[in-house]
């Protein structure tokens, strides 16, 4: 066993138990944080595939904003971790049957019977001097060109989607309605109370009273 | 030397953790859509993986463009859970029958 195999299931076997612990944990909090290992530990197991670009842009955007993303809306909603448990139970032998035979026709499908070291040969080495970013770019700028301005559109109606969508207008906060203070009657606003001008009021038995005149 | 049906069967592995996960969880849509990031996950693991075995670098640019789409796509899915959790309190996935499907 080489040095990069033990890698590799290194970063496999972290990627595959903390995936588990997404599906399995009953805390958001908690599966969004084992998501981001999972995450890292896939971008490891892109680093051993060459795509040193694309590991760091796991690493970047999917942990660093989709997944911060993830964590504030979790942590924004109440969310019940006690009731998350229901149905678990009832829906884990179909979930596992179901999980187990994908698993199982996917690993017939591309065994190493098929994509094997024998029948599909690991690449030679780069040559020295070879840059994957600048290789990327090559294409992504002369024939993929229009397929990267589409995205950038797609970005663009995506951030409008969403401000548009959890945009409301403040109801807590306190602002200026002009049409209503147009509006006013002066009735609206002066009570006239008709009181005894003989009758002592002690100021200190009513400390409540001091702001609002009703 | 690794081959290419071990990074194959760890991306299937992942994907069926994710399938696993979105028929298990019936009361929270944030656990669903952190199991659709990981089938993503594993679809791109294949991508990547079938791009440095042929020699063929459109299959990393590719894996951007599905990076891209996967960020809008969570961004307008967790803005429109948070609409519905301020229509309804709640985001389990039970009790989402608004529609009467």
């Amino acid at each position: 066993m080489t040095i990069l195999q033990m890698i590799f299931y290194l970063f496999s076997a972290v990627a595959i138990a903390s995936a588990l612990f997404v599906v399995a944990s009953n805390n958001p909090v908690r599966g969004a944080l084992s998501l981001v290992l999972t995450f890292f530990a896939m971008a490891g197991v892109w680093l051993l595939l060459h795509a040193e670009f694309l590991a760091l842009i796991l690493v970047l955007v999917y942990v660093g904003a989709v997944m911060t993303l993830f964590l504030f809306v979790v942590m924004m909603l109440r969310v019940n971790v006690l009731s998350a448990r229901e149905g678990f139970v009832r829906y884990l032998p179909f979930a596992v049957l179901l999980a187990l035979i994908i698993i199982g026709l996917t690993i017939i499908a591309v065994g190493p019977k098929q994509f094997g070291l024998t029948s599909m040969p690991a690449p030679a080495a780069e040559v020295a001097g070879y840059n994957n970013l600048a290789d990327l770019g090559m294409v992504l700028y002369t024939q993929y060109a229009y397929p990267f301005e589409i995205s950038a559109v797609l970005l663009l109606t995506a951030i409008v989607a969403a401000i548009s969508l959890t945009h409301r207008l403040p109801t807590r906060r306190k602002n200026q309605i002009v049409s209503k203070q147009i509006a006013v009657k002066r009735a609206d606003r002066v009570k006239l109370i008709a009181m005894p001008s003989v009758k002592k009021i002690n100021l200190s038995d009513k400390p409540s009273e001091a702001g609002e005149p009703s | 030397m690794i081959s290419l049906s071990d990074f194959l069967i760890v991306a299937a592995i992942l994907f069926g953790i994710g399938i696993a996960g979105i028929i298990i969880n019936r009361k929270n849509i944030i656990v669903l859509l952190m199991s659709i990031e990981l089938m993503l996950l594993a679809v791109n693991t294949n991508f990547i993986a079938f791009s440095y075995f042929l020699g063929n670098n459109v299959g990393q640019l590719f894996v951007f463009f599905i990076l891209t789409v996967a960020a809008a796509e969570a961004a307008i899915g967790l803005a429109i859970m948070m609409v519905l959790f301020r229509k309804s309190g709640t985001i389990e996935v039970n009790k989402l029958d608004l529609l009467k499907g």
